[in-house]
């Protein structure tokens, strides 16, 4: 059975929240909440509650950035001042902890963001090519529901959608 | 006046079409800014030649005076970017939404301001092309900079701060440029299909989205004061008089969000007028924008009385003679200019009525960065004019190649910011979107959770209720 993406574009978030709570509830056949995702203008403060919430992975990966630059700012610090002991020290430490805290808090800061951004680039799944299925009213004032389904199960959900006024429907295949 | 931060019942295609309209067709005051800067630019780039040509001494940069106005604009130019990128943060983290309309062009604010501020010190350093000599590579010369100084320290907090906060404003700019992609065509559709990084507003982006933001600012804030500590420890880890102030890091920080709060209204101001964006950069926004600034100045008055009392009460003659001397040498007229501009003009923002009137406002902003200027110059020359060494005690005046330069920087600011704003929407649209949306929830008494999304699935309100008609 072949796979299809379809797209439902709706007047705003209550229609297709209404339309995905009628998926929750097992009305259209096939069609898991996990194979549901919603296109919007903006973030809506319930998304997390109607699609169940989904986890992001972006703090694990700012959590390794950051102690990654502590690590690392902390060696290169110290593997420089260990490599240049011509420099006079006026008696005092080669590897100096105090003033070090500051440039390696500075390293900490550093590549924790930028862990950020790559995670951020990663999970939300962007430089890719995007899918043709995108509506440019998406990004105006429309709110899509894109699913992926069988086939047979096509004429269920654009019944559904109908159900919730959908405004446009969009076809695609995998 | 506008009592409202934003009208509420603004469309969403409507908030699209404005912002957009906006970044096309500026009015004739705009143009007339870009040649202002680029006179400006062109001032500065000829006295710099000029330096370049004959050497450092046209800039009269002599012992004891090594610093002057290169040091004090670059310490300038840092403490503008801080209000930026670190009230924005602040303001993301604590909910304060009405930051919405007028964050986007703060933050790039912070970026360009430190750009700026990046060329101060490779001008001062005069033989320029030897910049790299202060970069950490291996090398056979054995030059190393020395990561005890707080100088290195600087170089690596500002690349730091550099690299997040322009992090920082394209990330949250990423779903904007995804509008902007949407509704233009030729080059700009080009460019803004590259940097929209292929958004296309799905809940997996939204919600990783909001993630990245937050720690950024999260990240950003400490950083932001931690930069601004470390360029007033240039200062304080010396052992001259003047300098050698425990307080000098709030003092500084205090001072460098005082300078960017200024800077934001003043660019408010000239935004909204260029731009047409009275819809959006409202009065009511100014206001409390005015009322912040009002009290980031009395904490600086503060600070600085303390400054003023832990000299005057210490045992430290030399330090005390500074003191007397700012307030009575040959550098009290700026020194009370100074007091002035920062301590008594920012009364003007504690009145309605001033407040609401954009003219005046303008006037204002401009004098308390002129006073934050004035501050930086008067932490770094009366020190050096007046240090330990009687025999070196010399009054200076900058140089006209000094002036030029420091006048050509505001020049550049202002060029890579008008370009800046033309480019790219200086108004957040889809954060405009969510304030609308909220409000409109707030106003219908719908609360979080109960829309669309409750157990019931209850559909408590229709689009042209929520999402404006």
């Amino acid at each position: 059975m072949s796979k299809r993406r379809v797209l439902g574009l709706f007047d705003g978030f209550d229609a297709a929240f209404a339309a995905i709570n009628d998926i929750k509830a097992g009305n259209v056949s096939g069609v898991k909440l996990d194979d549901v995702e919603v296109l919007s203008p903006i973030e809506h403060p319930d998304i997390d509650e109607v699609l169940e919430y989904r986890k992001s992975h972006v703090p694990k990966f700012t959590l390794v950035g950051a102690l990654f630059g502590m690590i690392v700012g902390f060696l290169f610090l110290a593997s420089a001042q260990a490599n240049f002991l011509v420099q006079p020290q006026g008696g005092k430490p080669v590897i100096p902890l105090p003033s070090n805290i500051v440039l390696t808090y500075e390293m900490l800061i550093l590549f924790g963001v930028i862990f950020t951004v790559i995670a951020f680039l990663i999970t939300a799944r962007l430089l890719r090519k995007r899918n043709p299925l995108y509506s440019e009213n998406v990004s105006v004032d429309q709110v899509g529901v894109e699913i992926t389904l069988d086939e047979s199960n096509l004429a269920g959900l654009k019944e559904t959608f109908a159900k919730h006024g959908v405004l446009e429907v969009r076809e695609g295949t995998l | 006046m506008q009592t409202k931060d934003i009208n509420e019942n603004l469309a969403w295609a409507q908030i699209n079409k404005d912002v957009m309209r906006s970044m096309m067709n500026p009015r004739m005051a705009y143009w007339i800014a870009i040649i202002a800067c680029i006179v400006m630019i062109s001032c500065a780039v000829a006295a710099e030649i000029y330096q370049y040509n004959v050497g450092m001494g046209v800039a009269d940069l002599n012992w004891p005076h090594m610093w002057d106005l290169y040091i004090a604009t670059f310490i300038f130019w840092i403490g503008m970017s801080h209000s930026g990128t670190l009230l924005s943060a602040i303001l993301h983290i604590i909910h304060a939404d009405w930051r919405k309309p007028i964050y986007r062009f703060a933050e790039a604010m912070t970026t360009f301001s430190l750009m700026t501020a990046g060329i101060f010190p490779v001008i001062h350093i005069g033989r320029m092309w030897n910049m790299y000599w202060v970069l950490p590579y291996y090398s056979d010369r054995g030059i190393w900079p020395n990561f005890r100084s707080p100088l290195v320290w600087d170089a690596f907090a500002i690349s730091t701060y550099l690299t997040s906060s322009a992090l920082f404003l394209f990330i949250g700019m990423i779903p904007d440029l995804a509008i902007c992609r949407d509704n233009t065509t030729g080059w700009r559709r080009k460019l803004y299909t590259l940097l929209s990084l292929g958004w296309r507003g799905d809940d997996r982006q939204w919600r990783n989205f909001r993630r990245t933001y937050l720690l950024m600012a999260c990240f950003l804030i400490p950083l932001a004061v931690s930069v601004h500590s470390i360029v007033s420890s240039d200062f304080a880890m010396s052992i001259m008089p003047g300098w050698h102030v425990t307080s000098f890091p709030p003092y500084f920080v205090a001072g460098a969000l005082y300078s960017g709060c200024a800077a934001i209204i003043t660019l408010f101001i000239c935004l909204r007028y260029f731009f047409r964006l009275e819809e959006y950069m409202t009065t009511a926004i100014l206001v409390k924008t005015c009322k912040l600034t009002f009290a980031i100045a009395m904490v600086w008055t503060y600070l600085n009385l303390i400054e003023f009392a832990s000299v005057w009460y210490g045992h430290n003659a030399v330090d005390k003679e500074l003191l007397i001397a700012k307030f009575t040498g040959p550098y009290s007229p700026y020194f009370w200019m100074m007091l002035f501009c920062g301590s008594v003009v920012p009364f003007a923002l504690a009145f309605e009525k001033l407040r609401t009137h954009l003219p005046t406002m303008m006037v204002v902003s401009l004098v308390l960065n002129l006073g934050m200027w004035i501050e930086r110059w008067m932490i770094v020359t009366p020190t050096l004019s007046q240090g330990y060494h009687p025999f070196a005690f010399d009054v200076m005046w900058p140089s006209m190649v000094q002036w030029a330069i420091v006048f050509g920087s505001f020049g550049w600011f202002g060029l890579l910011f008008l370009i800046f704003v033309k480019v790219f929407p200086c108004v957040s649209m889809y954060e405009v979107k969510e304030m609308c949306y909220h409000r409109k929830r707030e106003a219908l008494g719908i609360g979080h959770g109960s829309v669309g999304g409750g157990a019931a699935g209850v559909v408590p309100a229709s689009k042209s209720d929520l999402e404006g008609s």
